[in-house]
């Protein structure tokens, strides 16, 4: 008798999560494991030392990402990854500093630290899923739902204008600014891989589907039904006016909207400190 | 080798806020994240000139909450970081005061104490914050706060500050005032290889084998960072030993919590530090700490001059609370005198563990902290 011995497959994204915090949190129809995947597959391609990242998130569905990643890794307060990574980037700027989180973490609670880290250019990569509400505790209104959006804080019909995010990244500073929705899976691919090579604070966001959540209460009630908008709104405008780049239910903007070259802050700062440092020191036999 | 030109020793004399920003740097802080507030300006201002010369980073955030996120980074990356900061400040600070402990991030945060609630007095001393301290944050935690009572100390204990920190991964509170903070004293820095340096315990195990969230003995786990192979995960969520999030297990929130207090109550007497002056015969006993403090001796000795016998117990250490030592002062003594720069804090702990022994409160709030004869004519009424 010939015995075969049934080889052992191993995926091959697998040293990029860790297993044993699996299975993941997210509803059926959700879409983040699309960013996750698109990260991981942005991070094989350009073969990252996975050493020298680190991934921060803050509180939110898409906030768990970090504990996923077989990284370094830090889940901070709500709102304040942008903070926290800030600290991580100029103490040791070696590292890769990724901050995956959510429109109401990161533009809401943590609004005031997203501009500053943008205007001050440092190079922190950011990765923002937006799902149109606050998904985690059910679903209430955030800085990102459209206008007449029904959630559980708006019953009515939500009546605050949303942030356009792009217009708010560019106009903040930032050296990379994207938008796709999850449907994009290539070219949200492309824009992370393009953002992982690039200096200083980039910014690519992606339109998540939250059917559980948001979708149910406006007339979208399977991720397929939220992908059809998507679809079906979608309009792909590179270099466009990032000003004009709406998301309404007829119209979805999307595309590349920054691509700039900046000194980032770290590399100022530590040529800074390099000089003066140097100054300072006198050679003692 | 090579040292720092401008590397300061020998004799000076500075104010509190310098005294502290030196301090920082004789112990190797090498990140400093602030924003500015009176009457703790002038250390970042010190620090934004004296830390690149270091080749340290000081770096200003958009606002306090920010300010401590960036020094938790910075120590997660390896740094020894602080920031500094008062009141309103320290109000908005509180939220990453419990993701600290949480993530037992060593790190130094200075509340150089005004006069409050809210804006208060920003230019005036006040002992106000000394319970927010303790119990700021939600949650149960234990902590280590110092507070100065000289300029000199304002060097001495923020480098005391910095080996509890490192030694326990606990945020460290050095509570100074705004007269420590902006008085001129001389100070005495003593040369490097004098100072005493502790740094965090790295881990002695492969990655593979990691657990960061796993004590030693001494209830404290021994700390990778970002970069170093380790792959490991924080959060503030409650977590296991490998840092892994468990919201949903009593056995874990028990063990974590329970270390987290443990960690600090059962070093305490490692941890705590006071100053005894003539408590061997002492019938009245001040406790003071702080700016006050220097008012009580002076009060004691005027005491004895007058021939009661009353003793002075300085609390440097205030959190953990000197239980013990307050305790068998107490025991002693006929009357406990506790004054302080706020409408009654520290004092509910002194009666805590004063038992029978009564206990005199003296409240002073605005400009001026306690004279020597207010003090001295509390001793006298309680004797």
């Amino acid at each position: 008798m010939v015995q075969e011995t049934v080889p052992v497959v191993v995926h091959p994204f697998s040293k990029y999560l860790r297993a044993e915090m699996m299975p993941h949190i997210w509803c059926q129809g959700c879409g983040n494991g699309v960013l996750l995947n698109c990260f991981v597959h942005a991070l094989d391609e350009l073969q990252t030392d996975l050493d020298k990242l680190v991934v921060v998130s803050g509180i939110g569905c898409i906030g768990r990402t970090a504990g996923y990643m077989n990284a370094d890794s830090f889940h901070t307060t709500h709102g304040r990854a942008l903070a926290f990574a800030t600290g991580v980037k100029l103490a040791n700027p070696e590292l890769e500093i990724v901050v995956i989180s959510g429109d109401g973490d990161l533009f809401a609670i943590g609004g005031n630290h997203f501009i500053h880290a943008a205007r001050r250019n440092i190079g922190i990569k950011v990765l923002c899923a937006n799902n149109l509400n606050y998904g985690m505790t059910g679903g209430q209104q955030g800085p990102t739902t459209p206008l007449e959006s029904v959630t559980t804080t708006s019953p009515y019909g939500n009546i605050e204008h949303p942030f356009n995010l792009v217009h708010l990244a560019a106009a903040s500073g930032s050296t990379y600014v994207a938008r796709w929705t999850s449907l994009h899976v290539r070219r949200l691919t492309q824009s992370i891989k393009k953002m992982l090579q690039k200096e200083g604070f980039c910014f690519v966001e992606m339109l998540s589907p939250c059917p559980e959540i948001y979708g149910r209460y406006n007339k979208m009630r399977s991720g397929l039904e939220m992908m059809s908008w998507f679809k079906k709104a979608s309009v792909v405008e590179n270099f466009s006016d990032p000003s004009k780049a709406d998301i309404t239910p007829e119209r979805i903007v999307v595309g590349e909207f920054v691509d700039i070259e900046k000194l980032s802050y770290e590399k100022m700062l530590h040529e800074k400190i390099s000089k003066i440092n140097e100054k300072a020191i006198e050679g003692v036999s | 080798m090579s040292r720092i030109k401008s590397a300061l020793t020998g004799a000076h004399f500075m104010n509190g806020d310098v005294a502290c920003a030196e301090g920082a740097i004789a112990v190797g802080c090498r990140f400093f994240a602030g924003y500015p507030i009176t009457p703790a300006t002038e250390i970042a201002e010190h620090l934004s000139q004296r830390m690149p010369e270091f080749g340290g980073i000081y770096v200003q955030m958009e606002d306090e909450i920010a300010s401590l996120a960036a020094v938790i980074g910075a120590s997660y990356s390896g740094l020894k970081a602080m920031t500094a900061t008062s009141g309103p400040g320290f109000s908005l600070m509180q939220e990453n005061i419990g993701l600290a402990v949480m993530t037992e991030a060593p790190c130094v945060i200075v509340d150089v104490m005004r006069g409050g609630p809210s804006t208060g007095q920003p230019t005036m001393p006040g002992q106000q914050d000394v319970m927010q301290a303790k119990w700021g944050s939600h949650g149960d935690y234990g902590i280590i706060a110092l507070t100065p009572s000289s300029v000199q100390e304002m060097f001495d204990l923020t480098v005391e500050a910095f080996n509890l920190s490192e030694a326990y991964r606990v945020p460290t509170l050095l509570m100074g005032d705004e007269i420590v903070g902006h008085m001129w004293e001389k100070v005495v820095i003593p040369s490097p290889d004098k100072i005493r340096i502790v740094n965090r315990k790295k881990p002695n195990v492969s990655p593979e084998k990691y657990l960061p969230f796993k004590p030693d003995d001494d209830l404290v786990p021994p700390m990778a960072c970002f970069g170093e192979g380790y792959h490991f995960h924080s959060t503030g969520l409650t977590h296991d030993e490998h840092g892994y999030p468990r919201t949903s297990s009593s056995e874990v929130q028990s063990k974590l919590v329970r270390r987290l207090c443990d960690k600090i109550q059962k070093n305490a007497d490692k941890i705590v530090k006071v100053e005894e002056v003539m408590l061997e015969d002492a019938e009245v006993v001040v406790v003071a700490y702080g700016i006050v403090a220097r008012a009580a001796l002076s009060a004691i000795r005027k005491a004895r001059e007058k021939g009661i016998k009353a003793g002075l117990l300085r609390l440097i250490t205030l959190w953990p609370f000197p239980e013990e030592r307050v305790a068998k002062a107490a025991k002693r003594a006929r009357a406990i005198v506790v004054p302080e720069m706020n409408c009654g804090q520290m004092v509910r702990e002194v009666e805590r563990v004063a038992k029978e022994t009564p206990v005199v409160f003296l409240s002073k709030l605005g400009e001026e902290p306690h004279t020597p004869l207010e003090i001295l004519e509390a001793i006298r009424r309680s004797k």
